[in-house]
């Protein structure tokens, strides 16, 4: 895979380096490495509120209702919060729609957080893409957990 | 120091043998830095520095290095830059662009003409994104989430922003001790990530002065969004920008 993502200890994340959707071929092999204490790639044995997904592996499915989208999803990420789940719906190599399957919602914050929050990420994670660049400097509302599980995603399905 | 880093090497593309093992080689030195160099860790050189239980010369040798590229930067800034941004000794403001500097130099050492790192929105690029193709790094818009202000593209260069948006990294202005508050965000464009990124540092410390400072670095390119929404440059900055 080309891109490869380190989560070191899991609170701040620049969201972007994973958003350079190219069609071309992935290369350098994932070397995802679970920081101590922190968020990593790594599989979980965390339940999915998506029977598709099995941890620490990938699965596509086809809808015959939307032809030529793909569904990818991520690996759960395990960060100090709780489990992260990211799903992403692919046409034609570009994202067309980023779901949060799984996030943590132990805490009345965290649920804020999530409301908050993720419509955010994704809302960048499309602009990003539409705006063609390998990275992004100074992102604003960032997730370890959401970049882990997306760049998984992204690392097996673009 | 809670941040993710991604790597992108295109020129490795189709290269399966041998990439592994070299990525394996820099997340291992960015788990060094971070086992070193995190004031959150209490077993740290840096903690037991700071604390006072290690002297210096019982450290990694890395943190005199650190110590003295801090030293030369807070000269520099006129104080702006400091290894105490929370009273504490965390020299974090410099050990985060100098990692990721680090860690694409051990790209380039084993054969990568053609990459990038990125650690937390600090990026240092290297060669081109590909034949004829300059990376293009967009710069997110402080007063707008979610939208980019403008896109930098080049070849052979750093970028690094610090802002009031990016969560619990606030800046401190040295001289006041309160949180610098003069920007929305700055971001400085350089050949290196390391001073970039603390140049990027010290200069949203200064707030407005700091137009006059990155003007005065010779190498150096700002451009920075306002509280109230107004935009600034450097006279070297437009050689930066994308053209759409």
């Amino acid at each position: 895979m080309r891109r490869v993502i380190l989560a070191v200890t899991g609170t701040i994340a620049g969201l972007v380096a994973l958003l350079s959707f190219k069609a071309h071929v992935p290369t350098v092999p994932v070397a995802s490495t679970s920081g101590t204490g922190g968020s990593s790639t790594s599989s979980s044995s965390s339940s999915s509120s998506s029977s598709r997904t099995i941890p620490g592996e990938f699965q596509s499915a086809v809808d015959p209702l939307t032809a030529g989208e793909t569904t990818i999803t991520g690996k759960v990420a395990n960060t100090v919060y709780g489990p992260v789940q990211i799903e992403l719906v692919v046409k034609s190599h570009k994202i067309v729609k980023v779901a949060v399957l799984e996030q943590p919602t132990n805490t009345i914050h965290d649920i804020q957080i999530g409301e908050f929050a993720f419509p955010k990420l994704i809302s960048e994670t499309l602009t990003m893409q539409n705006a063609k660049v390998d990275a992004v400097s100074g992102a604003s509302y960032t997730s370890a957990g959401y970049i882990s599980s997306l760049q998984s995603a992204v690392d097996h399905g673009l | 120091m809670g941040t993710v880093v991604s790597f992108d090497a295109p020129d490795w593309a189709g290269r399966d043998a041998g990439s592994g093992a070299v990525l394996e080689r820099v997340v291992q030195w960015l788990h060094w830095v971070d086992a070193t160099f995190s004031p959150y860790r209490e077993d740290s050189d840096v903690s037991r520095f700071g604390r006072g239980s290690l002297a210096l010369a019982d450290c990694a040798p890395e943190l005199a290095e650190v110590l003295a590229a801090c030293a030369e930067v807070s000269a520099l800034s006129g104080g702006y830059f400091t290894t105490r941004p929370g009273g504490r000794f965390d020299p974090s403001g410099y050990v985060k662009g100098w990692a990721i500097e680090r860690a694409a130099a051990m790209l380039t050492a084993a054969g990568s003409a053609e990459h990038s790192v990125n650690g937390g929105g600090d990026i240092q690029c290297v060669g081109d994104r590909g034949p004829g193709q300059p990376w293009r790094v967009g710069i997110a818009d402080p007063l707008r989430p979610g939208s980019l202000a403008l896109v930098v593209t080049g070849q052979d260069f750093a970028v690094a922003t610090s802002g009031v948006a990016e969560r619990g990294a606030h800046i401190v202005n040295p001289h006041t001790g309160q949180p610098a508050a003069g920007l929305a965000s700055l971001t400085v464009v350089g050949a290196r990530l390391a001073a970039t990124d603390a140049y990027a540092t010290a200069a949203f410390a200064m707030g407005p002065a700091a137009r006059d400072w990155v003007e005065s670095l010779d190498g150096y390119e700002a451009f920075a969004v306002t509280p109230g929404g107004q935009v600034w440059q450097t006279s070297g900055f437009q050689a930066y920008r994308a053209s759409a």
